[in-house]
């Protein structure tokens, strides 16, 4: 892997392995920059844990080596690496409250007294808890211990900060709000974060880059938009996002783009982002939001009839449930205008999209290639 | 709203709102008392009317004033400050207590009471009821006198005295090595005679011993089993508790086959040359015997609440003091030792309080050096039957664990306690 001067980790040729037969992380190559927010995003048991784990020192690697500012850190044990770490039950010690929290990384360095306090000062400031640094970690709402846990991975001024699903434990409210300052909090202090989520909007909200792992590999290692927009794989495509998939074979390859015969009739015009000649199988993945209702001839590449099947009012938009092509699982999203009244139940419709939507990707049966 | 001049919460028709929460909870309240009634009256019946029997006797004293009725109702009139003996009227009271006595069979009861007090009360008893017989008519003083010379000590009048009334204090201060003679002055016990502080003493020191040792042989383990994957930690509780499935006598038994002069130890470090065979260690029936024993038989009683404490903190928290800079040494010292704390309580006063008041182990291998307090209330139960003292000594033994357990709830706090 080049290094680049950049990077401040380094994971060259990671592998790891438990019982000595299977890889929970295959040969991992990744370069995290300095001051930058990078998720590591995938399903539970993809490896995204383990790959932190590693870099934070409380498991070794079985194969290759993790550099941390261009020095290798494999044998350096995990409170010698001046790395913060959030834990997903925040692992704030009962027993003290949340100023000795705040002092325990500093105290173990042998700051002097006066300096602890006006750090610690200026940690609980930061996140907004001024007032609660006499309390016990047990007297604090489930956000506010997690804001403890954030300041006190902060507090002694890590080169990088990891985090294990800090916002699991929350409701939907707190999470949005603490996954905002985070991002706030990332920006003013310039620190490198190392996030691990499985939630994908969590993983979009935050990242300058997101590393998106499954079965010990990372299959796509993207800015959110790009993630999003430009998919590599199947399994990208699917995880990020909803996306609605059609299944066929490649009649044609044109430059960038390819046509492609669908399984269920029809033929589709698509970017070509993963095929590798006429007659392999393919499927293709399209964007809810990128799909045309009700469109007319011309007006874009792809044109094709679908069935309603189902009808979901949620508020801001409508979702379309159609039968297309084979599938019936095909989702359309209509933002609530008049354009989603043309649509019932039972009755069939014009549905189109541009060929640059609709990316021919990997089919089913291969294994899946790293990215 | 409420329209009463007070603040008390109304349901909608005006009833005190605990009022009728009481009666909306009253036939539950009564199923679940329904449902402990058999075990209440069968404890009632087997644990809670003996001890409080048995604690009365700590204090009961009505043998002497049953047995000779008269004569301690007589002799009230009496001085025993004054240096003369009771008028003629006790003496004839004593006449007919020991004539009817004698013949109820009850004389001796009295005497033995007595005989705790001062030695040789009992033979004069025995004596005086088989002459007593003869004695019909006045003057009673000088025919008692002729019986025996004792009936002319004041102090053996001096003792009745004392001992006439129902209450007795004489069981606790004997109990305390402490006598108290007729004028109420209470006294320390000759020199050779006392027995029980040094007793408790040896007790409470002894056992506060086994709790360390146990709580140093026990936080490893418990440590371990908490820490280990389940596979593994199964088996282990498993050995921990495997001494539950053998008997306590086999246990101790098995200690005197390992550790008695002709036992496995001794035979193999002669063997080895560690030892020559006339110096072979003496390891049982003294204070070693005790503590190797008691540490072994009481050890489980300290790793279970430990490790029920310890299983409940987060690996985490030891992740984290590591990740934030502490070395392995400092993390478990100031994060993970801390949090044991519930653990520690628990386990030490589960085992201390359980070891002063062991019997069987220390009898069996304590010889007499090694011997707890229980011992001795065991002996005076089954040999000496001075039910009286030995109460005294259980009940002393009871408050000592009760003030324990209350400093310990003011320092540590019982709430804190953790046991399984």
């Amino acid at each position: 892997m080049i290094q680049d001067a950049q990077d401040i980790v380094v994971f060259d040729r990671v592998q790891k392995s438990y019982d000595g037969e299977t890889l929970v992380v295959k040969d991992l190559n990744l370069g995290i920059k300095t001051g930058e927010f990078l998720t590591m995003l995938g399903p539970s048991g993809s490896g995204k844990t383990t790959c932190l784990m590693m870099l934070a020192g409380f498991e070794p690697a079985t194969h290759g080596e993790i550099y941390l500012n261009d020095k290798p850190i494999n044998k350096v044990a995990p409170h010698r690496r001046n790395i913060g770490m959030v834990f997903q039950d925040y692992a704030l010690f009962p027993h003290m409250t949340v100023t000795e929290n705040l002092g325990f990384p500093l105290k173990v360095r042998k700051f002097r007294k006066s300096e602890i306090e006006a750090k610690v000062k200026r940690a609980l400031d930061m996140v907004r808890l001024p007032e609660f640094g006499g309390r016990r970690p047990g007297q604090l709402s489930g956000g506010q211990q997690q804001r403890v846990a954030v300041a006190r991975a902060l507090v002694f001024e890590p080169d990088i900060v990891l985090m294990d699903e800090p916002l699991g434990a929350l409701d939907k409210n707190l999470r949005e709000e603490m996954q905002y300052e985070i991002k706030h909090l990332h920006e003013e202090l310039g620190v490198t974060i190392v996030y691990v989520t499985h939630d994908q909007s969590e993983a979009l909200t935050m990242s300058n880059r997101i590393a998106v792992f499954n079965d010990g590999v990372i299959q796509q290692l993207a800015s959110p938009s790009v993630l999003y927009e430009q998919p590599e794989n199947r399994f990208v495509a699917q995880f990020i996002g909803e996306n609605n998939r059609l299944h066929g074979r490649v009649k044609s390859v044109e430059g960038q783009h390819c046509h492609v015969d669908l399984d269920g009739g029809g033929t589709i015009r698509a970017l070509n982002v993963r095929v590798e000649g006429a007659g392999v199988r393919t499927t293709l993945s399209l964007r809810p939001e990128r799909v045309i209702v009700a469109c007319q001839e011309g007006e874009v590449d792809n044109r094709i009839v679908g069935r309603v099947e189902e009808l979901i009012y949620l508020g801001d938009h409508i979702r379309a449930r159609l039968s297309v092509s084979g599938t019936e699982e095909f989702v359309v999203k209509i933002p609530n205008t008049d354009r989603h009244s043309a649509l019932r139940e039972g009755t069939d419709v014009n549905l189109g999209w541009a060929a640059e939507d609709c990316r021919a990707l990997d089919a089913p049966a291969e294994v899946a290639e790293p990215a | 709203m409420s329209t009463a001049a007070d603040d008390t919460l109304r349901t909608a028709d005006g009833v005190p709102l605990k009022t009728s929460l009481r009666r909306a909870t009253a036939r539950r309240r009564v199923r679940t008392f329904l449902l402990v009634v058999p075990i209440l009256a069968f404890l009632m019946v087997t644990f809670v009317f003996p001890v409080v029997d048995m604690m009365f006797r700590s204090v009961d004293n009505q043998i002497v004033s049953s047995v000779l009725p008269r004569t301690t109702l007589a002799i009230q009139s009496w001085d025993p400050g004054s240096e003369e003996l009771p008028p003629e009227f006790v003496y004839e009271a004593l006449v007919l207590d020991i004539q009817e006595s004698f013949k109820d069979k009850t004389l001796g009861r009295a005497g033995r009471r007595l005989n705790y007090e001062k030695s040789g009360v009992m033979s004069l008893f025995r004596k005086s009821g088989r002459r007593a017989k003869r004695i019909t008519e006045a003057p009673f003083k000088d025919q008692v006198l002729a019986i025996d010379e004792r009936w002319a000590d004041l102090e053996t009048w001096q003792l009745i005295h004392q001992e006439s009334s129902a209450l007795t204090e004489s069981y606790f201060l004997s109990a305390a090595d402490l006598r108290v003679d007729y004028k109420g002055e209470i006294s320390w016990k000759a020199e050779e005679r006392r027995i029980y502080l040094f007793l408790f003493y040896r007790t409470l020191w002894m056992s506060g011993l086994i709790t360390v040792f146990c709580l140093l042989l026990g936080y490893p383990i418990a440590f371990l089993l908490a820490t280990l994957p389940p596979r593994h930690s199964n088996l282990l509780l498993i050995l921990v508790l495997l001494p539950f499935w053998t008997s306590l006598l086999v246990r101790t038994t098995a200690w005197i086959a390992l550790l008695q002069s002709e036992g496995v130890l001794n035979d193999l470090m002669v063997f080895l040359g560690f030892i020559s065979d006339d110096g072979r260690l003496q390891m049982i029936h003294n204070k070693i015997g005790t503590f190797v024993a008691m540490t072994h038989i009481l050890l489980p009683f300290m790793i279970l609440p430990l490790y029920s404490v310890m299983k409940t903190i987060p690996s985490s928290y030891m992740r984290a003091a590591r990740s934030l800079g502490a070395s392995p040494f400092t993390s478990f010292v100031r994060v993970y030792m801390p949090n044991t704390v519930p653990g520690i309580g628990a386990g030490c006063i589960l085992v201390f309080i359980l070891s002063i008041g062991y019997y069987i182990t220390p009898a069996l291998v304590g010889g007499r050096t090694g011997t707890f307090i229980s011992n001795i209330i065991a002996l005076h139960i089954s040999e000496t039957l001075n039910w009286g003292l030995a109460a005294a000594l259980g009940v002393i033994l009871l408050a000592l664990v009760l003030l324990l357990y209350f400093l310990y709830d003011r320092i540590v706090g019982v709430a804190n306690m953790k046991l399984g």
